[in-house]
């Protein structure tokens, strides 16, 4: 075990990834020489070659297409794109061929890439730097789709996304790149050394894809988040002294909606969490699945807490980010209902 | 008083729309031979001027003539002719059974036969074509089974896509053609990575990408070409100028520029214009490029001139938006009857045998459409299971699929 950042972990996936398969080759803006604006491809060119992991010109269908190109011929391409709000010029590639490949060939060719994006708020980002794109992806059938919460999540989910033979949308909270982050953005920030989840292996595991874990075990309410919202629903839990179970998803798509409807059957009460946008967000999906069914185990109607339904701002990031204030207001809610 | 007038926005037309005389004044014809042949090693700069010019070997009098001439034997060309001939017999069954209603849609080739045909055996075995909607020569040259583009386009019970991409979006990776999206664009800078990984894995294949005039608008025929440019992959990059996108004139998507193929010239690669209804032109420049592309001297861009002799696809109607006579008065003739003049003249055919291939190449296209309508139609027959809709979206179906699969009653 090694004490390791969102950052080291994601880098020891790929790290571990490169040398057990030959295969996997790594690419994005940035990312070679230098080791990315986040550094989390940082040494790998230097530990396995200018043809394995490399700088790509500033060009996001191009690196999603060629990456494409290069699990047709075999490879399995594991790119990054620097931001998940710079992924736009590559939506086509990811919804209309990468998604598709298998399904419109009958198998015949198949695209097992993966696409690394850092996402999500809490950096002073503003409307470029900040987006959770996530529900553009899930409503993408042929897709999977993966937020992690912590580093040892990040590592063995990557594995896992790495060897899987349809392509994966990894998206990883920037703001939880060097410690787990609840929300108040006033205190210091804590370190991943200090969380047990900064422990993490310094060989290959994998996570299965689609499998939810409970981070708080509770009776009263479940709070359904994943990524950064983790950390903030699980600060709003012990604020409020609210019993809630909290589950996070990890995995979007495929989602293990087994957890959910089990815990929501006990509880009765149900809180959704994401940062990014209301309407038609991933959240959305969320209360429908658990409307068809718990309908008649709930006690309450569903609250959802997300970021406002417009661009995400710059010095108003406190008051967009739905941070644990919120989000114990609407455990309070779920509670009184 | 200002020196400047108002601003005005240019929009380009064609010469000539319906109810005019067609003219192709415009087009500039080198005489066949002309162009030289450089070694594959030139340096980009040093070939400008063949992005502007056009590479032809068959002359009127349907000799082989000049630089690029000479690298196919009788028979070789020969074969070349059966398999233009069985792509426009195929075309000419297909367009029929969609007007049958045995299928929902078709895209035809006439025209523009050589292009395909020719370009698949300028490849080996193993290299990977990214083809668009209008290269099943590239299949047809390579032997595969006519009977299976039919059960493609049936949407039947042997389907190999199994009924669910349109027709004429075939896939084979045993014949090195990547499946066919359908989208614009895409595939090209997906053919730059196939060949960067090829590259990558110190292989010996390369990958070709096909695209229209008209799609060479798209933002991925630029990140195709960076890509490539940067890499220095061994990709030969096509661009089929057949004159229209639907009803949109070539100049729509070129603009300003002289010639499609000029646009490799700003990403420094070599970029050649050639008469695509030269069957003889085709295989040369393609020989060559690929030759480029095995001495690991990186990407070639051609530029195949050629006429869109039918309509875009079976939705379209091109007396809306050309003069009917317009193929007619195209420039460069047509693929099958110039490279049968030129066998003729060398004396390894004759107008008789010609007939007589025609009559044997449509009763075999016959023979594979009845077996493959033996396998069912789009509304007729043998079709593929429901179930079908829901298997192969992802490798291991997942639990929300199932579901839906089982309420669909499946």
């Amino acid at each position: 075990m090694a004490r390791m950042t969102m950052i080291e972990a994601v880098r020891s996936a790929m790290d571990v990834s490169m040398g057990r398969d030959e295969n996997v080759v790594v690419f994005g803006e940035d990312v070679g020489y230098f080791g990315g604006v986040f550094r989390c491809t940082q040494g790998l060119q230097a530990k396995y070659g200018k043809t394995r992991c490399f700088d790509a010109p500033i060009s996001e269908s191009g690196i999603v297409g060629t990456a494409i190109g290069m699990a047709a011929y075999g490879l399995k391409p594991c790119v990054e794109i620097q931001f998940a709000d710079y992924m736009y010029p590559a939506y086509d590639q990811l919804t209309q061929e990468a998604a598709r490949i298998r399904y419109r060939s009958n198998g015949d060719f198949t695209c097992p890439i993966v696409v690394r994006m850092p996402t999500g708020g809490g950096i002073f980002g503003g409307q470029t730097h900040s987006q959770s794109p996530e529900a553009l992806f899930t409503h993408v059938c042929g897709l999977k789709v993966i937020v992690p919460s912590n580093p040892y999540d990040a590592k063995g989910l990557l594995i896992s996304a790495i060897e899987d033979s349809d392509p994966v949308m990894f998206l990883e909270p920037k703001r939880l790149y060097n410690g787990p982050f609840d929300g108040h953005h006033e205190r210091p920030v804590t370190p991943w050394s200090k969380h047990e989840l900064g422990d993490v292996p310094e060989g290959h595991y994998s996570i299965p894809i689609g499998k939810a874990e409970i981070r708080r075990k509770g009776s009263a309410v479940t709070v359904i988040a994943y990524g950064t919202m983790v950390h903030v629903a699980l600060a709003a839990a012990e604020e409020t002294g609210i019993d809630a179970e909290v589950i996070d998803l990890r995995s979007l798509l495929p989602l293990d909606l087994e957890t959910i409807v089990q815990s929501v059957t006990k509880t009765g009460r149900c809180v959704v969490v994401h940062e990014a946008t209301l309407t038609s967000g991933f959240g959305g999906e969320l209360v429908a699945l658990v409307q068809e069914h718990c309908f008649y185990h709930l006690e309450a109607p569903v609250v959802r807490v997300t970021g406002w339904d417009t661009p995400y701002p710059h010095a108003q990031e406190w008051d967009y980010f739905p941070g644990p204030a919120r989000v114990g207001r609407a455990l309070t809610e779920a509670m009184e209902a | 008083m200002d020196e400047f007038s108002r601003l005005s926005l240019h929009i380009p037309e064609p010469a000539v729309r319906p109810g005019d005389q067609p003219d192709f004044s415009n087009v500039k014809i080198p005489k066949a031979g002309s162009v030289p042949r450089p070694e594959v090693d030139v340096e980009p700069e040093a070939i400008r001027d063949l992005a502007y010019s056009i590479i032809r070997v068959l002359n009127r009098e349907g000799e082989a003539v000049g630089p690029w001439a000479g690298l196919l034997s009788d028979g070789e060309l020969l074969t070349g002719l059966r398999h233009m001939m069985m792509l426009r017999a195929f075309d000419a069954r297909m367009l029929m059974a969609q007007r049958q209603g045995k299928t929902s849609f078709y895209m035809q080739h006439l025209g523009e036969e050589a292009v395909s045909c020719a370009f698949r055996k300028a490849l080996r075995k193993g290299d990977m074509n990214f083809p668009t909607y209008r290269q099943a020569g590239l299949l047809i040259a390579d032997d595969y089974p006519m009977v299976e583009m039919m059960n493609q386009i049936f949407s039947n019970e042997r389907d190999p896509c199994h009924g669910r991409q349109l027709p004429v979006m075939y896939t084979s990776k045993e014949h090195g053609f990547f499946t066919i999206s359908g989208n614009l664009a895409t595939q090209y800078v997906q053919a730059v990575g196939w060949a960067m990984a090829s590259a990558i894995k110190n292989d010996t294949r390369i990958a070709a990408g096909w695209i229209g005039d008209g799609s060479t608008a798209e933002s991925d025929f630029h990140s195709a070409l960076v890509f490539a440019s940067t890499y220095k992959a061994p990709v030969i990059l096509n661009i089929v100028n057949n004159q229209w996108a639907i009803s949109t004139f070539q100049g729509i998507a070129r603009g300003g520029s002289g010639t499609f193929a000029a646009r490799g010239l700003g990403f420094g690669i070599p970029a050649l214009r050639v008469d695509g209804n030269d069957y003889l032109a085709v295989y040369a420049v393609a020989r060559w490029a690929a030759e480029r592309a095995r001495r690991n001297l990186g990407p070639t861009l051609i530029e195949y001139v050629t006429y869109r002799v039918g309509a875009h696809s079976t939705s379209d109607d091109p007396s809306a938006y050309r003069p009917k006579m317009e193929s007619e008065a195209w420039p460069l003739g047509d693929p099958v009857l110039r490279l049968k003049k030129h066998l003729i003249l060398r004396g390894v055919w004759s107008e008789e045998r010609h007939a007589q291939a025609e009559a044997e190449i449509m009763d075999g296209v016959i023979q594979a459409q009845k077996e493959a309508e033996s396998h069912g139609t789009l509304h007729a027959g043998g079709r593929p299971s429901v179930r079908d809709i829901f298997e192969g979206v992802y490798a291991e179906m997942p639990p929300h699929i199932r579901r839906q699969r089982q309420k669909a009653g499946y």
